[in-house]
Parts: structure tokens; C-alpha cells; sequence
């Protein structure tokens, strides 16, 4: 059968009222203005522009980067939708791009659904998505396909993004848990806790104001350089919700390995200390959004954190530990104190005590 | 940081160790007899496993942690109380973060929360309070929970609704006091312990000569201990010295923080707003004449119990439960019968369980299982 392929030849859409109604999410005019003077004006690319059902991708296209393709999904929901040091837009990139990025896979593309609260105005949902642009344009992705709905006043929290991205693994990069060694390295390409610290200090709910922003960014390049100079890297992941503790815990569960971190050397803003002492909160399980754990062998441990230090992202990259032959499963810290104590997976959320 | 790295420093903690080590060689302690010491204050405890401190010190001296969790040791029917209270349409209940997660006899306020109630978590009354001005259509509860070190900031979040007429606030209150609960551990038949850690955060409130008693009429020592690892090595120092000379005393090791006489400003707001029960629940403990406050009859209004109906059940402790003699020292935590297989932090049966500041969640978070294994082998053997 033969493909016909039609030019996009509709006029660009505008939307002229302040905030999103429900009209928005009809599938008539409204909606499609919408679509047109927020998302496709911002995202900007020919994939997306016809507006079709889905973006196709030419597969020679993509085997040019690799030979597996790498494939994840993510949903955003963030309060506040705007924080120091990004928004929700940001965050809904950086995270699946940096999912694609820890498996060695280039990011390439990305879809992006909105749901959006009616009520919602139609600056911050522009601000959002010129946020969600910029990111992409540094991350070197691009989105090709959306979806948008609006749902009655109560049904969400003003605005929730799930992100799906596509990357490709270049041939001969393996990473997985499972290849962690006792003696290898852990690393960490900077201070840890900003994201955690900087979205309960902007919640403002606790009159405690906090200069600290989110480290919030997309890291291919960094893994790029960080692959370059320790190509026999084990593993990595980003330590999202639940911080390094948790990542840790997955990593010594999944591979059946012991592993120790040493409190002294572990990167912390002494803001982010300080804030975690107010509130009883333990640093290791707050949330980062620009943040990698790697397991690297040990020879190359010091190009590792050499590599990362060169790159904008990683200035404060260090070793906070190895891998050890103890206990499979388990994760300890030397304490700055000369103790020693298990770091365990939290049960819930982390929440502060009462003195 | 400052006026907090030095309170962190190793090489002064490996010091304070080692002479921690001669005084126990010098009493002639070993492992089969040690020393027992205990940590009234649930921020203690917290200090101990966070920094791994236990680890540090022989086997011949042993921590005890005892029963300065308020969120521990609160009882079931007191959270029944406040799932009734919060369940109320016109309620938003209001509390700090670490009550939201113990159990009552029917669901914890976080199951509250997620069934529909309006509870919210706050970092301090005069937030509960702020929320009340907001919502002048809503009645805000907030619910006063801890010793002395949090229950002036109550009041005087009473007294301040009381100045501005704000009628839509009220405590649900179940502030506790801490000298009639070490009164009762000391009473207690199968008392076992050598010394105790006074709770510092206490002292700031009440100062240190309400302790006079342990001293005198129990001929036990106490150092009031400050919430720094190096406090409580040095507090434990102080203890042993103590001991090694044949004296007994109350010392007070957080000076830099607690004055002698207490905070009369504190003490003032603390009178003016509360007066003693006759009797509390405590869990694990049982009832402990004068070991509770509730709200003055002045302060009426203010008072969520006589606001509100509430059920005021009295709920036994599930029986597998062994908190109180964890609480005493008789046992430790994973010589529960129930530690670690049905109660855990993801199912606490006993509250011991609930707060990272109670002995039986710290011992299963920072590594107690693995010890508890050990030392089941090791006595095995």
C-alpha cells in the first residue's frame, strides 16, 4: 500500500482566555489551539508539528547510535510546580532522560502527556512547557508526541507529566547490577539532597526559608564523558525518590553484594545539613534530580571522578565507598563519628520528629 | 558546620572511648556482668544509632532505652481518639510528622488521611494555629504530644489563641511528664539499672533539681546529657566516674544549653495552661499516677476532649507484645518474641516500632537485627 504522506497545512492555533477550562480538553477547537500555541509552539520540530497519532521514526535513523534500543516511562507530580531551580516541566525531561542515560543509552526522543486540572492558567502551563523545551534542546532529545487532557477542578493537583522516552545503547556498553565486584568503587558526581531539601523548603509549610535550589539537570553528557574514561563501568542509577540509601539498598539487593559508604566522605551541602538537623531528616534519603550513583572497578575509580569533575554537573564527584564482601544485601556507613551503622531502605516517607 | 562538627569530632570520641575503657577495666566490669545505663530520651537513642555510638563501647557497659519516645509510648485508645476526632467533617487535625504512622486499634491517622479525613502534618502549634486563622469555618485540632521540651510551645500557642479570640482552635492533649515515669521505672521489681542519661531537651524546660529524688532516695546517678554524639560519650564518661568514685549525683553535661533553674518563661506558660492528671495510660508501662497533663478549666475552649466526644476507650497492648520490658531494660528488643517477623516497621504491633526514635525501630533500622542474630548465636554456642 502505498504511503501518502499530507503537509501540515493547518493555520497555528491561539489561545486567547487566561486559564485552562474544560473546553480545553473536548477535542474541538479550544483544545487544538491549545495544543498549538503552548506545546507545538514550544517543542518546535517537524516530528510533531503534522500532529499525527504518533511520531515515526526512520530505524536506520537509530541504529546509527547503537544496537538495542532502550525504552522508559515516567510520571511527574510535584508540589510545588515551581521551585527553585526548575519545575515540573524540567523535572518531567531530566527524569526520563536521566532513566535513559544510567543504562548507557544516548536519549534520543520523547513523548510528553499533560494532565491538567481545570483552573489551571495558561501562562504557567506555557511557562511549563518553553521549561520542558529548554531541557530537551540541552539534553540534545526531542518531543515528538504528547497528549493532553483537562479534568474537572479537584480531580488533580493542578498538573501532572508523564514523559516516555526512546535512546539507544551503543554496542558493547553492558551495565547491570549483577556485575559489582567486591573492591569496586562507588561514586557520586556531587552534593546529594538539593532536589529533597529545596521542594520542602519551597513548600513553605515549615517557616523555614532555604537558599537551596534543585540540582535538577539532564546528565547524557556527563555519563557520556564519565563512560569515556571508566569504560568497564558496572552500573549506574539515578538516586531519586528515596535518595543514595535506597539506590544503594536496590544495587546490593538486586546484585547480592555488601557495600560500605563513608559518612566523611559523602557530599553535602552544609545547607542541606543543616536543614536535615532542624528537621530530624537523614540527607542519604532525600530526593536528587541530578544525581548518579556509579559502581566503577577500582583501577578506574580515580577517571572516573577525574572525567566528572571536568564536566559542569560533576564538579563535586566523589567516591563515597566500595563494594565489600560482607553480608549480601546489606549497606553500611562508617559514621563521621568513627561508628558503624546499617543504612536501610525507609519504610515510608521520611518524617521529621517531634524534638 | 559550627557549634556542630565539634561536637562530631573522632579523634575526641576515640579518646573519651578509651578512657570509657580504663574505668570499666579499673571497676573490674566484664561482658557477663555489664554495666547497665539508660537513655531516658528517645532523642538519645536516635543520637546512639545514627552515629553508631553502641558499637564503640566495650561489651561490658550496656544502653538501655528507655521510655522518652512520647509518640512511643502513647497508647492505642489515645490514636482511636484522634482518628474519632479527626474523622469529624468540620476537623482539619493537625501533627507532627511522626505520630502520623502509629497504630491504633482501627487505623493510624495516615490510613485516617488516606480514607478522607482532613489530617495534616505541622512542624510546629503555631503552625496548627496559622491554619486555624486561615480556615475560620473549619475547627483546627492540633494534637499536643511529648515531655516538657514540647509542651510549652503548646501553650503558649494556647495562650496566643486565647489573646487573639480565635475559637476555631483547641489541643487534643496527651503531654506527658517524665519524672513520675523514671519515678516508676525505679520502682519497678525487676529494676536492673546502674545509672541514667537525663534527657537535656527536659532540663531546658524544668532545669535539673526535679531529679534530686534519683540521687538521694534511689542512690542512682544521672548525668542530663546533651543530643551530640560526643554528649552522650562524654555524658557516659561522667557517669562512670561517677560510679569508679562511690558517688552519686545529678550532673548536668548540657549546661551550655540547660540552665540549672530551668526557662521561667516556659515554666510559667506550662502552669498557666496545664494542670497534672490523676492518672495516664502509657504503653507498655500501664497507668502512672501524675504522669500526664490536660488543659485548666480556664483554658476550656481551647481543649479538644471537651469540644469533641470522643471515645476514650481504653485499648490493651496486643498481648505478643513485650514494650514494656524493652522500656525497663529487662529485655532487648530483639529478645521480643515478636521482633522482626510479625512486628516490623512496615507492621508495627507495638509502638516501639512506629518512631525512628523508639528503641525497637532503631535496633531494626540501624542494624540491631543483625546484632540480635549475633549475640542468639553466640549464646547458642
Amino acid at each position: 500500500m502505498n504511503m501518502i504522506s499530507f503537509p501540515p497545512r493547518r493555520p497555528r492555533g491561539k489561545v486567547h482566555v487566561p486559564t485552562v477550562t474544560l473546553a480545553h480538553g473536548g477535542g474541538g477547537k479550544a483544545m487544538k489551539d491549545l495544543i498549538d500555541d503552548v506545546f507545538v509552539a514550544a517543542f518546535d520540530n517537524p516530528l510533531l508539528a503534522p500532529l499525527d497519532d504518533q511520531a515515526r521514526i526512520d530505524l536506520l535513523d537509530l541504529a546509527q547510535y547503537g544496537d538495542r534500543l532502550a525504552f522508559t516511562t515516567d510520571s511527574f507530580v510535584v508540589d510545588p510546580l515551581v521551585f527553585p531551580g526548575g519545575d515540573i516541566g524540567k523535572l518531567a525531561v531530566c527524569g526520563t532522560v536521566n532513566d535513559l542515560a544510567v543504562g548507557g543509552a544516548l536519549p534520543l526522543y520523547l513523548s510528553c502527556a499533560v494532565i491538567i486540572e481545570e483552573g489551571v492558567s495558561i501562562d504557567l502551563l506555557r511557562q511549563v512547557a518553553t521549561s520542558m523545551a529548554a531541557t530537551a534542546r540541552e539534553a540534545g532529545v526531542k518531543i515528538v508526541t504528547g497528549d493532553t487532557k483537562v479534568v474537572n477542578k479537584g480531580a488533580c493537583d493542578r498538573m501532572f507529566i508523564t514523559t516516555t522516552g526512546v535512546g539507544v545503547v551503543a554496542a558493547g556498553v553492558e551495565l547491570g547490577a549483577h556485575r559489582a565486584r567486591p573492591g569496586d568503587a562507588v561514586l557520586v558526581n556531587g552534593l546529594l539532597g538539593d532536589h529533597g531539601a529545596a521542594i520542602l523548603g519551597a513548600r513553605g509549610d515549615m517557616a523555614l526559608q532555604s537558599p537551596i535550589e534543585s540540582d535538577c539537570a539532564p546528565l547524557q553528557g556527563l555519563i557520556e564523558s564519565l563512560l569515556k574514561s571508566a569504560p568497564n563501568t558496572r552500573f549506574m542509577r539515578d538516586p531519586t525518590r528515596g535518595g543514595v540509601a535506597t539506590v544503594l539498598n536496590e544495587i546490593a539487593e538486586a546484585a547480592q553484594i555488601a557495600i560500605e559508604i563513608d559518612e566523611s566522605a559523602t557530599p553535602l551541602r552544609n545547607e542541606v545539613r543543616g536543614f536535615c538537623e532542624i528537621l530530624g531528616l537523614d540527607p542519604l534519603y532525600l530526593a536528587n534530580e541530578g544525581k548518579i550513583v556509579a559502581i566503577v572497578p577500582p583501577d578506574e575509580a580515580e577517571p572516573a571522578v577525574e572525567a566528572m569533575r571536568a564536566h559542569p554537573l560533576g564538579r563535586q564527584a566523589a567516591i563515597i565507598g566500595t563494594v565489600v564482601a560482607g553480608e549480601p544485601g546489606r549497606v553500611t556507613m562508617r559514621t563521621i563519628f568513627g561508628g558503624r551503622r546499617i543504612v536501610d531502605m525507609l519504610v515510608g516517607e521520611q518524617l521529621p520528629r517531634i524534638c | 558546620m559550627r557549634y556542630v562538627d565539634e561536637f562530631r569530632d573522632r579523634v575526641k570520641a576515640d579518646v573519651l572511648v578509651k578512657e570509657i575503657e580504663r574505668l570499666l577495666a579499673h571497676m573490674g566490669r566484664d561482658q557477663d556482668r555489664p554495666l547497665q545505663i539508660m537513655e531516658v530520651c528517645g532523642g538519645h537513642t536516635h543520637t546512639i544509632f545514627r552515629y553508631g555510638v553502641e558499637g564503640m563501647l566495650p561489651k561490658s557497659i550496656e544502653l538501655v532505652h528507655g521510655p522518652g519516645c512520647p509518640v512511643c509510648v502513647l497508647p492505642m485508645g489515645r490514636v482511636d481518639d484522634c482518628v474519632a476526632i479527626a474523622e469529624r467533617a468540620e476537623v482539619i487535625f493537625t501533627t507532627f510528622g511522626d505520630a502520623m504512622r502509629v497504630p491504633g486499634s482501627r487505623k493510624s491517622l495516615l490510613q485516617a488521611k488516606a480514607d478522607g479525613c482532613d489530617v495534616r502534618m505541622v512542624y510546629s502549634p503555631m503552625d496548627a494555629l496559622a491554619l486555624a486563622r486561615k480556615n475560620p469555618t473549619r475547627e483546627v485540632v492540633f494534637f499536643g504530644i511529648g515531655f516538657e521540651t514540647t509542651m510549652p510551645s503548646t501553650a503558649l500557642t494556647v495562650l496566643q489563641a486565647e489573646r487573639e479570640g480565635i475559637k476555631n482552635f483547641s489541643i487534643f492533649c496527651n503531654h506527658i511528664t517524665i519524672v513520675p515515669t523514671i519515678k516508676a521505672i525505679l520502682d519497678s521489681p525487676d529494676l536492673r539499672l546502674d545509672g541514667f542519661l537525663g534527657p537535656g531537651h527536659v532540663s531546658m524546660v524544668i532545669g535539673d533539681a526535679p531529679y534530686e529524688f534519683i540521687a538521694r532516695y534511689y542512690k542512682k546517678p544521672m548525668v542530663i546529657a546533651g543530643f551530640e554524639p560526643l554528649d552522650i560519650l562524654q555524658s557516659l564518661w561522667m557517669l562512670l566516674k561517677q560510679i569508679d568514685e562511690g558517688r552519686c549525683e545529678i550532673e548536668n553535661q548540657y549546661a551550655r544549653v540547660a540552665p540549672a533553674g530551668g526557662n521561667a518563661v516556659a515554666l510559667q506558660a506550662v502552669a498557666q495552661v496545664y494542670e497534672l492528671r490523676e492518672f495516664f495510660e502509657w504503653r507498655g508501662l500501664g497507668s502512672i499516677d501524675h504522669s500526664g497533663v490536660k488543659v485548666r478549666e480556664a483554658y476550656a475552649g481551647f481543649d479538644a476532649e471537651r469540644r469533641f466526644a470522643v471515645p476514650n476507650a481504653r485499648i490493651a497492648d496486643p498481648s505478643s507484645c513485650q514494650c514494656g520490658e524493652v522500656l525497663k531494660g529487662v529485655i532487648k528488643p530483639w529478645q521480643c518474641k515478636v521482633f522482626g517477623r510479625a512486628c516490623t516497621p512496615e507492621t508495627p504491633l507495638g509502638a516501639l516500632m512506629v518512631s525512628s526514635e523508639g528503641a525497637c525501630a532503631a535496633y531494626y533500622q540501624y542494624g540491631g537485627i543483625k546484632r540480635g542474630r549475633d549475640e542468639a548465636k553466640a549464646s547458642a554456642a
